[in-house]
């Protein structure tokens, strides 16, 4: 049921949107869901003033501490109640606020979302809970302020205060966390019931003062005060609900919610209660000075938010039922004050008390009802607003403070009264006498429909009935929700009108006749306040933002500056580091170990290395001529291989230096010969520091990897080969079959670089360059003559040289992929020597599909051990007798080897012949 | 089949790809389908894998029946199982989203995207160091192509610096490989966990040097300071579907530093915890760049790729605190976080393919609005990746904030996650005010009912994943479990004749 009744204002949020443009239907169909809450919650609510609470819960999270447990005590009846007693007269007057050109079912919608995130912070028994709902109504509140967003205003507000509720509730976040991990649990009843432990604890100050930025961000407490008068830019509804009896009560709400876990220390109440000093007294203060209708209520909202606030921060359980008390009273008359200013709004189409006078004669009704409110929110006897100030002037006198620390609260309360008294009159004085209006955009004001009158009547009649007779109206609510916040220690205090003539009422007279005399000299007053510098805090918000966003846009861009080369020199000094980090913290034996001899051919070939490597590096501007150099360093790598009894890398090596070539030769073809000249020469020392540092690092590390002698996976590899794999050539059989996965991965590599090369180049075509880079002409011969009759016979010795290389694979040097590369560059050789479309006509065969071919054959191999319950790639291996050859050794890593094969000329050819065809010359020819 | 499940994440994505290959002259109905059934039949194996998991506990494969650490292992567990699991959410909703044009600007795309998840999967699955390289690869390439997928002067430059840095750092990675093996003699992780243990001389001195190295090599892929600034323009530049699956990309690197580094650099021997220092500075520097950089952006697309950089922050500042506690909570974070952009680059995809290539940019006041179903959508991927309520965000970050708490190095950690929530905050307050209210006139042409599904199918995982946070929290409990249980994993591994 509780749940039902938490879900109801959610569930409503649809509703509106079926009435289409109905709008009587829509408002109807908005107060469905509130309405019914708010009679389920009065029929059940027997219990809470009783002082008990209705209680359930289900685990969400448990892992976390989060469970959804609804728990309605007086206090969060109390709220419950406001939310949505309140928010149903919202939406009867919205009906007749909102335009034809508003959006009613959007605006329903989120006003319900509003509500049901706001009675969730209430009736949440688990803080984690009510945490989800306070940072639901900062989103709600955003979508809210921001609803006329057309207006630039609006959108602003609404980012503001979504950028300093949010900000509260990350606080808030962190704060609940430590006050859940100092307490075990987040559930309120334990939360409470810890009080002691929570204030003895070490971390109790860091968490308070993050609970409290919470509140006081949501409550609008100073310094973070001003999103809320910015907020007013929100339709007025909005306001009155946002601003009464909701948003802003949430963080005083949690003041109250948590009062007994964490108040009675000096922080709290030092923090609390001069938050909320500065904020009643800006408030009250700036209020006076505003000439725009909401502007003044909403820094009266201030005001009074600051003196509930300060109430808390008394740290007494009196002040704490004052505060409670001021809760509702605010509630009611601040809303009642919002729907007038909207109602004078909506019907002379401006809300500046300079121009808005003498309503009387226009509206006497509304001028009625604004009064009556008013006369509550100055704390005019006989009205709700009076009690809860009496109350809060008796507690400002009973602190047990001494010396001038007793004197300030009283001065404060009294003071804040006098501004209170004067911009509560001049609400009245200002709009309803005052002369004429003058220059109003509609003209004449007349009263507004009368249903939009009701709920400022409701509102006004609760002020007077609970002023005149608070005993019977308001005393058992009042009891039951304070005697929740102070968790059952509820202390004696009385609700009567008169307690005879004590100090509290001689304050109250003072507030009365000084806020008189204030109003009386405003002229004065406001000469001189004008003369003040003004801090318009939200420029100074604004200014901020946008300062940080242009820093950040600024270093952002530093390190984001599109320069492959800086990316690759950052990476490179972190390369630096890493290596040199490595040498330095850990122990090094540079110890010399067993060299082999050392003879004539090792050391040239190490000295041409090292020769034809400086000089790529040197030219490396001379695009042709430094490929040429890097493939005599490919070629000594490949030798070296050899000298060091690597015959399969040797192959392997020397067959991709030669694609590797042909494919820079085809893709340099189109790029000037040589390179501009772009780096400094500070550029190049700096990087030749760099890669020399690269170089060392690297160097030193492959001399330790020499010099370090561990057991290692070859000596088995190398035993293994012949029994386990059976193979006599390791290298095969490593690539086959032991580490087989590996090449199953690489030849899909292979395929999909050539498939994505295939993509690049599809649609690419480039004009091949007539001139070289000094300017002479191409020979126009593509394909020489020589080159063409040779080349042809050499086709089917090589295609006999690759699969020879190919069977013998297993056992000597060789293996599929040696010899697809083999058989790509014999056919690489027909391109070259006769041009593309000359192969393309005779070889029909699709290349895109011999690769897939290949795959699906490697793929099928390593599935075939399935069937053999083995595990993918397992290889079988026996002997085979064939005619004319004789006995054969045959093993099933053959298979596979034949799908590397096919993989490796089909995505080499692939490649090659693609990048054969992006010349628009070749195309325009049609080949040879 | 069940014998078989652990291979199964690599093999399913491949032969699909092979098969669609082959289907290149097929109507582009089929090869879609077709594209689609492969993910569907990855998710079976995946459900399938889960069941096992639950019963049996990790799971180990010797490929080519090879015991190890001489052959390639694979090994399944929980770490594992939640990472192909969030791919495949990711993967799915990209597909989809694809599916409905964007696939047609190249042929290749659907063979491409399932070659790219066989490298994810893959690298996710491995138990050996170098097949995690060749994985790497296959990854590499395929996101390379991807990323030139459409076609472009951006994307071209965008995917030659991508692909440089990656292959610069691919040398690197082999050059680790080679000193890793060098001073242990094997390339097993779970052997090489073993040998660690024990290492010292100059063995020690390769093997830390390889540590550092291999850290460089996957925080380049996770995009860390200072291997950072090539990634917000590479993802712009990416088409929407490909940007989106590209969300998962960094986490490869975060995986991979999570892995590697607990079972070789974890607890024993003498470089136990090496790097852990490091890393959680370059974590918190990565956060603030990614901060930074999300405040900074004038376009969705950048706002989502800096997204990216900061939860890689995130989720390494996690890795390296350590804890199970902790790594539960980071890799509930990575689910989110890896589902949140991706639903951001597709919706700044949904703009552009509606209101032109600069519609989402927010200077540009004077286009048209993208509309409401757009915006909702918008609102609810902002709640979600600034981590307000109720959405998986809110809970993944209450979540890394209780369980870093009691750490040496909590209070950086809370100052910099609740500080850049709300830098978030503001970036997407403004951002969403002015794509969305500020353009107020006419909405763009071009509404798409099965886009908007698409995209609120995703959005709708982000509320489930926040619904569901109690049994997703257990599992990637047991995740963390199966991963800081490095006796277990060598165990399951080398078995009885470990030693």
């Amino acid at each position: 049921m509780l749940y039902l009744f938490l879900a109801l204002p959610f569930v409503g949020a649809i509703l509106p949107a079926l009435a289409g443009n109905n709008r009587n239907l829509g408002a109807s169909l908005a107060a469905l869901a509130p309405l019914a809450a708010l009679t389920g919650l009065l029929l059940n609510a027997g219990p809470i003033f009783d002082g008990g609470a209705l209680v359930a819960s289900v685990p969400w999270a448990p892992t976390l501490g989060l469970n959804l447990t609804v728990r309605i005590d007086g206090l969060a009846f109390l709220f419950a109640v406001l939310v949505l007693g309140i928010g149903l007269l919202i939406i009867l007057y919205a009906r007749y606020y909102l335009s034809a050109r508003d959006s009613m079912p959007r605006f329903y919608a989120l006003l319900l979302f509003f509500m049901g995130a706001m009675l969730g912070i209430v009736v949440s028994g688990n803080l984690l809970m009510m945490l989800v709902f306070w940072e639901l109504t900062s989103i709600a509140s955003f979508l809210l302020i921001g609803f006329w967003s057309h207006r630039e205003d609006a959108r602003k507000g609404a980012r503001m205060a979504l950028a300093i509720t949010g900000g509260g509730g990350l606080c808030l976040l962190a704060g609940i966390l430590l006050l859940g991990n100092i307490v075990g649990s987040y559930e309120l009843d334990v939360v409470l019931a810890a009080g002691d432990v929570i204030r003895a604890h070490p971390l109790y100050a860091p968490m308070l003062i993050l609970v409290l930025l919470g509140a006081f961000t949501k409550s609008a407490q100073f310094p973070f005060h001003f999103w809320l008068p910015h907020a007013m830019a929100a339709p007025t509804p909005v306001s009155a609900y946002l601003h009464s009896a909701t948003m802003v009560k949430a963080g005083v709400f949690l003041l109250a919610r948590l009062f007994p876990a964490l108040s009675g220390t000096e922080l709290w109440t030092l923090v609390v209660s001069s938050a909320g000093m500065a904020t009643l007294l800006i408030g009250a203060y700036v209020a006076l000075f505003k000439h725009d209708l909401k502007g003044l209520l909403a820094y009266s909202t201030l005001s009074h938010l600051g003196l509930i606030t300060l109430l808390f921060g008394f740290n007494t359980p009196l002040a704490a039922v004052a505060a409670v008390f001021h809760i509702i009273n605010h509630a009611t008359f601040k809303a009642s004050l919002f729907m007038a200013a909207g109602i004078i709004d909506h019907e002379t189409g401006t809300r500046d008390m300079r121009r808005i006078n003498g309503l009387w004669k226009y509206m006497p009704h509304t001028a009625v009802l604004a009064m009556v409110a008013a006369a509550a929110m100055a704390g005019v006897p006989l009205m709700n607003g009076f009690l809860s100030k009496e109350m809060f002037f008796a507690e400002s006198l009973h602190l047990g403070l001494s010396g001038i620390a007793a004197w300030l609260p009283p001065l404060v309360a009294t003071l804040a009264g006098v501004f209170s008294v004067a911009y509560s009159v001049r609400f009245i004085h200002d709009v309803f006498f005052n002369g004429e209006p003058i220059d109003l955009p509609k003209y004449p004001p007349h009263e507004p429909p009368r249903y939009m009158k009701i709920p400022v009547e409701i509102l006004v009649a609760v002020c007077v009935l609970v002023g005149v007779a608070p005993a019977w109206i308001i005393a058992p609510l009042l009891d039951a929700a304070a005697g929740a916040t102070l968790n059952g220690n509820l202390p004696d205090y009385s609700l009567a009108v008169w307690h005879g003539l004590n100090l509290p009422l001689m304050m109250s007279v003072i507030a009365l006749v000084g806020g008189l005399l204030i109003y009386a000299f405003r002229h004065r007053l406001f000469s001189l306040h004008e003369r003040l510098p003004e801090v318009d805090e939200k420029r100074v918000f604004e200014g901020l933002v946008r300062m940080s966003q242009g820093l950040a846009w600024r270093v952002t861009r530093v390190f984001e500056n599109d320069s492959l080369q800086d990316y690759l020199r950052a990476m490179l000094m972190a390369l630096v580091l890493a290596l040199f980090a490595g040498l330095w913290l850990s122990p090094v034996d540079w110890r010399l170990p067993q060299m082999l001899p050392v003879d004539i051919p090792t050391v040239a070939l190490g000295a041409l290395l090292v020769v034809a490597a400086g000089v790529t590096a040197l030219w490396h501007r001379k695009r042709v001529f430094a490929l040429l150099l890097l493939s005599v360093v490919g070629l000594v790598v490949s030798v070296t291989f050899i000298r060091f009894s690597a015959p399969d890398l040797a192959l392997t090596q020397l067959v991709v230096e030669v694609v590797t070539v042909l494919l820079l030769m085809l893709a340099l073809f189109f790029l000037p010969d040589s390179a501009a000249l772009e780096s400094t020469a500070r550029g190049r020392v700096r990087d030749a520091v760099l890669s020399s540092l690269v170089g060392i690092g690297v160097g030193a590390m492959a001399w330790l990897m020499m010099t370090t002698d561990v057991p290692r996976l070859a000596d088995w590899f190398m035993a293994q080969s012949v029994p386990g794999g059976g193979g006599t050539n390791v290298v095969n059989v490593i690539l086959v079959d032991f580490r087989g996965f590996d090449t199953f991965g690489e030849i899909t590599v292979l395929a999909i670089a050539a498939l994505g090369i295939y993509a690049l180049l599809r649609e690419l075509y480039l004009k091949a360059p007539e001139l070289n880079g000094r300017g002479r002409p191409w020979a126009m011969e593509t394909h020489p003559l020589i080159l063409e009759v040779v080349s042809r016979p050499l086709l089917s010795l090589s295609l006999l040289v690759s699969l020879y290389i190919f069977l013998r694979g297993h056992n000597l040097p060789g293996g599929g992929f040696i010899a697809g590369l083999v058989t790509s560059v014999a056919l690489l050789m027909q391109y070259v020597a006769n041009g593309v479309s000359w192969v393309q006509s005779r070889i029909r065969s699709h290349y895109l599909a011999v690769t897939g071919i290949g795959l699906s054959v490697a793929l099928v191999t390593g599935m075939g051990s399935w069937f053999f319950d083995r595990p993918f790639l397992t290889s079988a291996h026996g002997y085979l007798t064939l005619p004319v050859i004789g006995k054969m050794h045959l093993a099933s890593a053959l298979l596979f080897d034949i799908g590397v094969y096919l993989t490796v000329v089909g995505a080499t050819l692939l490649m090659l012949s693609r990048l054969g065809r992006v010349s628009t010359l070749d195309r325009k020819r049609g080949g040879h | 089949m069940n014998a078989h499940l652990p291979v199964l994440p690599v093999l399913v994505p491949m032969a699909t790809a092979v098969l669609l290959i082959f289907g290149q002259a097929w109507s582009r109905g089929t090869r879609r389908w077709l594209s689609m059934a492969g993910l569907v039949v990855q998710g079976a194996v995946l459900a399938t894998l889960g069941g096992v998991l639950a019963g049996q506990g990790p799971q180990a494969y010797f490929l080519g029946n090879w015991s190890a650490p001489f052959g390639i292992v694979l090994v399944a567990d929980h770490l594992s199982l939640w990472l192909l699991w969030t791919t495949w959410a990711l993967a799915t909703a990209a597909l989809v989203y694809a599916c409905r044009g964007a696939d047609g600007v190249n042929r290749r795309f659907h063979v491409l995207f399932h070659f790219q998840l066989m490298g994810i999967n893959g690298a996710f699955l491995t138990g050996d160091l170098f097949n995690l390289f060749v994985f790497f690869e296959v990854l590499l390439i395929a996101s390379y192509t991807l990323l030139n997928h459409g076609g472009g002067k951006a994307r071209t430059r965008a995917a030659l610096h991508y692909v440089t840095l990656n292959l610069v750092g691919s040398s690197v990675f082999l050059i680790a490989l080679g000193m890793l093996y060098a001073s242990l003699g094997t390339l097993n992780m779970a052997h090489l966990s073993e040998r660690m243990a024990a290492v010292e001389g100059t063995a020690e001195t390769l093997a830390r040097g390889a540590g550092y190295l291999l850290l460089l090599v996957f925080g380049l892929k996770a995009a860390l300071v200072p291997m950072y600034a090539w990634l917000p323009r590479t993802y712009a530049a990416a088409s929407g579907p490909v940007a989106a699956l590209f969300a998962i990309m960094t986490k490869v690197g975060v995986y991979a530093v999570l892995r590697i580094f607990t079972l070789l650099y974890g607890e024993q021997g003498r470089l136990a915890g090496l790097g852990d220092e490091v890393l959680f500075l370059v974590a918190l520097l990565t956060l603030a760049a990614g901060s930074l950089g999300v405040f900074s952006a004038h376009n969705l697309r950048r706002l989502s790729a800096w997204m990216v950089v900061l939860s890689a922050g995130i989720l390494m500042a996690a890795v390296a605190m350590g804890g199970a506690e902790l790594l539960g909570a980071m890799l509930y974070y990575l689910a989110h976080t890896t589902l949140a952009t991706g639903l951001l680059f597709l919706l700044a995809d949904r703009i552009r393919e509606r209101g032109g290539a600069e519609a989402d940019d927010w200077r540009l006041a004077s286009l048209p609005s993208p509309g409401p179903a757009l915006g909702i959508l918008f609102l609810v991927a902002a709640v979600a990746a600034v981590g307000l309520p109720p959405l998986s965000g809110f809970f993944a970050k209450a979540q890394l904030l209780l369980a870093s708490h009691d750490h040496d190095w909590s209070w950086w950690y809370w100052l910099a996650l609740l500080g850049s929530s709300l830098i978030l905050l503001l970036a997407f307050s403004r951002a969403g005010s002015s794509l969305f209210w500020r353009r107020s006139g006419q909405a763009m042409a071009g509404y798409e009912p099965l886009a908007v599904l698409v995209l609120a199918g995703l959005a709708a995982t982000l509320l489930v994943l926040a619904l569901a946070q109690q049994p997703l929290m257990e599992l990637a409990a047991k995740a963390a479990a199966d991963l800081l249980d490095v006796d277990a994993y060598r165990q399951l591994v080398l078995g009885k004749e470990a030693g």
